[in-house]
């Protein structure tokens, strides 16, 4: 059994899964709960400045059978008078010695703000603070949450005021409703922040109600953009998260991360922590179906850590970071085709259509008497079972056309049946970066590049 | 004999009920859009099945039953009495290591949407100033008047009994599809201008002769005869199966059934009687069929359905008299059967033991052994193939302006709604051209 445990920036956990600071963080009764059915910490809901809340709050976009692909809130911080929130988190704190509590806060623009609100995070007991620059509805109107999120020079200042108080770690989020997140990232580097975590939520509007044509949901008529976090978002924090490990000086910093945007499975979980995530946030996903997942989250993270031999989360963290690169450093000269496994294939030709529609028009129908044939190729009169499956037409990708786009692999239903074969290219391999210094007509001049393409034998149709 | 008690409506009700919105649209989403699919080549009249489906998925059941009657017209019935799981289910993609999509169940979801919401389809195109006569109510009909109504032709269908529908009328069990789903089906054909007349029938209110000269083209749609005699003594004392059914469905609430049922016969319209029998109180149902379950001509859903119902059967018996007691049935005489070579059907003959004679209890007996040959094709000097009407591949007879369509003209393959169905999309498109070139030259 790997061993979960982590200690992220001073801050402990039995596992690095911790509660996102958001509607699950709401109460000390809630984080009870969710402590008991086994998660590593929580991010207490965001304490601070007096809101007060409306009604229709979360929307949701669904996809298919699949509800809550991602959820969309303009949920405020926590509505709950401050005193109330300090004495429960210090009772939590207190019965769950163990677990990492996280308070997460958003006040003012102004140092005192910032350093009172500090002092009574740190006089709870809790073991850390979060501060929340994401939040990107409402606060943000009031030039909190994403507002500071939005400009470094802010985020550096204010963490700066932040770190005055501070003797417990400081956690810095950041949102992702900027340009390029690793900019306020190095701020929070400068500003001597002791972590940073990512990502908040991203700006969206859900839809429209086609009934009433009103936005969904409608707030007494009116809607307007909202955070938007779950499944949906998961490869968008995961470019975010990747970004700042790639980034010299957030990485020369040592500043671990905390990540989180869509993590619902331990699948997710193990692709945040090989990008550089050292604790993992979660909430949409407890938010659909409670503080139970939890189980699987651990059970299936360790049971794949002791398959691929990693004994600790440290072992795991920032493994694929390596492999971050950028297009100009991608060999040209790889090859790969696609291959469907006529064992597997169902002919559903979702990937015929999909390849002679849309991308490369290299899957072929072969009938059972090995013809090539059009789609519909059937007689009207012919019906029934026997003649639709038994003289139904095989996808075969022509190898030779085929430029390896992997469409088809991306639609196909069926799993494993349709493969990406590497296959040796013939060529010496080389990037566009090499190409561009070597020889630079071939990347700036058309009939350069077509003689060069003739010479290493590069057809394309 | 007892009179049954159980009301009719209630013990033949739809057996399947309508899926909810939820169950549709979990099911719509299911199904993965196949391209070129197999379900639609499947299909007799090639629905866009796929097509109508993810309209479902899309809360677009307008357009979802427009997908289906573009294709046919009669979908309603067809959702409901086609053998899916040999057609459009049975080639799903999806059958072979998980389940196939409910094709028919949805289709009849986006099928009672159209009727509920009168969302049917309308004729576009201008008058064409022809007219055709079609002979028959039943499914084939209804699609080949529709088909050519929808180009704006003039059509009359002309029918003998009192209510359109033919067998989806009469013939089909109640908990397959109710009369109602048939009739509702016929006013949708009505709206398209078909003008349906009743209660007139060819050869003998009306002629040939006389509808060649009122009309630029006469379809023939007129199903088989009756059930064959059997040819053994006290036949009289038996029951015609079709009959049986006919009066489970519109002969009122209750009717006559016996304590001991038995059914000559394994086939698709056997199974319905032998089904309405036990649903409305018989207490023993018996099949008695001269081959065994393997060359039953019933499909296989059909039987094992039988089985579930609790319908007994009695293979390898050939029928040899009717043992009749103060002109009532008391038990069926049947001889002991050995399967030999087989015959012209490409079944093993059954080969009747002399002497082998025994007698099951039976107070009704019902004979669905099939149906007679179209006795119209010899009436009106039409060429036959094994008997019935022999049509070109225009579905056109061998009299000029006579077309052919439906179960009268199936010599080979199976007779099912669906396929007549087809024929009359066929044969109108056929009829449309060639009423269109005549007025060319003309």
């Amino acid at each position: 059994m790997a061993d979960l445990r982590i200690n992220f920036a001073g801050i402990k956990s039995p596992n690095p899964f911790w509660l996102a600071s958001a509607p699950p963080t709401n109460s000390g009764a809630q984080i009870h709960k969710a402590f008991e059915a086994g998660w590593g910490g929580a991010v207490w809901k965001t304490i601070g400045a007096p809101v007060l809340n409306v009604s229709n709050r979360y929307g949701a976009w669904h996809y298919g059978r699949q509800r809550m692909l991602a959820i969309n809130n303009v949920e405020l911080i926590s509505d709950r008078p401050l005193e109330i929130n300090l004495r429960e988190i210090a009772e939590v704190k207190r019965a769950w010695p163990d677990r990492a509590v996280v308070v997460s806060a958003m006040v003012e623009s102004k140092p005192e703000a910032w350093h009172t609100i500090v002092k009574q995070i740190e006089d709870t007991g809790a073991d850390g603070i979060e501060l929340n620059y994401g939040c990107p509805h409402g606060m943000s109107e009031r030039g909190m949450g994403a507002a500071v999120g939005q400009v470094p020079e802010y985020c550096e200042q204010i963490t700066r005021w932040a770190m005055e108080a501070a003797t417990i770690p400081v956690i810095m989020k950041l949102t992702p409703n900027i340009t390029n997140v690793v900019l306020p990232a190095r701020a929070g580097v400068a500003a001597g922040a002791n972590a940073l975590s990512l990502i908040n939520t991203i700006n969206s509007i859900v839809g429209v109600d086609l009934d009433t044509l009103e936005l969904t949901p409608s707030i007494g008529g009116k809607g307007g953009h909202g955070g938007y976090a779950g499944p949906a978002v998961k490869p968008i924090a995961l470019n975010m998260l990747s970004a700042l490990g790639t980034d010299e000086i957030v990485s020369k910093s040592g500043l671990p991360i905390s990540g989180m945007g869509g993590i619902a499975t331990w699948q997710d979980a193990a692709q945040f922590l090989l990008l550089g995530a050292s604790s993992l946030q979660v909430c949409t996903a407890v938010m659909h179906y409670g503080y139970r997942i939890i189980e699987d989250l651990c059970d299936g993270l360790s049971n794949w850590m002791d398959e691929k031999g990693f004994k600790t989360i440290d072992e795991v963290v920032g493994r694929s970071l390596h492999r971050v690169s950028d297009f100009k450093n991608f060999d040209l000269s790889f090859r790969a085709v696609a291959r469907i496994d006529q064992s597997k294939c169902i002919k559903c030709d979702l990937c015929y259509v999909a390849c002679n529609d849309t991308a490369h028009q290299c899957i072929d129908l072969v009938s059972p008497d090995g013809k090539l044939v059009s789609p519909r190729a059937y007689d009207v009169r012919s019906n029934g079972k026997h003649d639709a499956v038994e003289t139904r037409p095989q996808p075969v990708v022509r190898e030779e056309d085929c430029v390896g786009c992997r469409l088809c692999y991306n639609v196909c239903p069926v799993d494993q049946c349709i493969e990406m074969v590497e296959l040796p290219s013939g060529r010496d391999t080389v990037t566009w970066s090499e190409l561009s210094q070597q020889q630079t007509q071939v990347t700036e001049d058309w009939e350069t590049m077509k003689a060069y393409r003739e010479k290493v034998g590069i057809h394309i149709h | 004999m007892e009179s049954a008690s159980r009301d009719i409506g209630t013990a033949l009700a739809e057996q399947l009920p309508p899926l909810s919105p939820n169950a549709a649209a979990v099911e719509a989403d299911r199904c993965l859009y196949c391209y070129d699919a197999p379900c639609t080549h499947a299909c007799p009249t090639h629905i866009d099945i796929p097509r109508f489906i993810k309209k479902i998925a899309t809360h677009n059941l307008r357009g979802s039953a427009e997908t289906i009657l573009a294709s046919n017209l009669l979908g309603a019935t067809c959702a409901r009495v086609c053998p899916v799981q040999e057609l459009c289910e049975g080639a799903c993609v999806l059958g072979a290591d998980h389940k196939p999509i409910s094709i028919g169940r949805l289709q009849r979801y986006a099928m009672d949407y159209a009727r509920d919401h009168k969302s049917y389809p309308t004729v576009k195109a201008a008058p064409t100033g022809k007219s055709v006569a079609v002979i028959g109510a039943g499914p084939a009909g209804l699609s080949c008047a529709g088909e050519l109504a929808r180009q704006g032709h003039s059509v009359t269908i002309f029918e003998k009994r009192d209510l359109p529908g033919g067998l989806s009328t009469y013939g089909i069990i109640a908990l397959r599809e109710p009369v109602e789903v048939a009739l509702a089906e016929t006013r949708m054909i009505q709206s398209l201008g078909v003008e349906i007349k009743t209660g007139i029938e060819f050869g003998k209110d009306i002629s040939l002769a006389t509808l060649q000269k009122q009309f630029g083209a006469v379809v023939l749609s007129v199903g088989l005869g009756r059930t064959p005699a059997l040819g053994i003594e006290g036949e009289e004392a038996i029951l015609d199966g079709l009959e049986f059914i006919e009066a489970s469905k519109t002969g009122g609430t209750a009717m006559n059934i016996g304590r001991d049922v038995i059914v000559i016969g394994a086939g698709n319209t056997a199974i319905d009687c032998a089904t309405i029998a036990k649903r409305l109180g018989a207490v023993v149902v018996t099949m008695v069929y001269r081959r065994t379950d393997r060359e039953m001509t019933s499909y296989a859903h059909e039987y094992h359905f039988a089985c579930k119902e609790g319908i007994e059967f009695r293979f390898l018996s050939q029928p040899s008299r009717v043992v009749v007691d103060g002109g009532r049935p008391v038990g069926l005489e049947c001889l002991r059967v050995d399967l030999g070579a087989p015959d012209a059907s490409g079944r093993p003959a059954p080969i009747p033991i002399q002497g082998s004679e025994f007698v099951l209890p039976a107070d009704q007996i019902i004979k669905a052994i099939g149906q007679q040959k179209p006795a119209l094709a010899a009436l009106l000097g039409l060429d036959t193939k094994k008997g019935f009407i022999a049509v070109d591949p225009c579905f056109q007879t061998s009299l000029a302006g006579v077309y052919a369509i439906g179960d009268c003209i199936r010599s080979s393959g199976a007779a099912s709604t669906v396929m007549g169905v087809e024929d009359g999309k066929l044969a109108a498109a056929a009829i449309h051209q060639q009423l269109m070139q005549t007025a060319e030259v003309s």
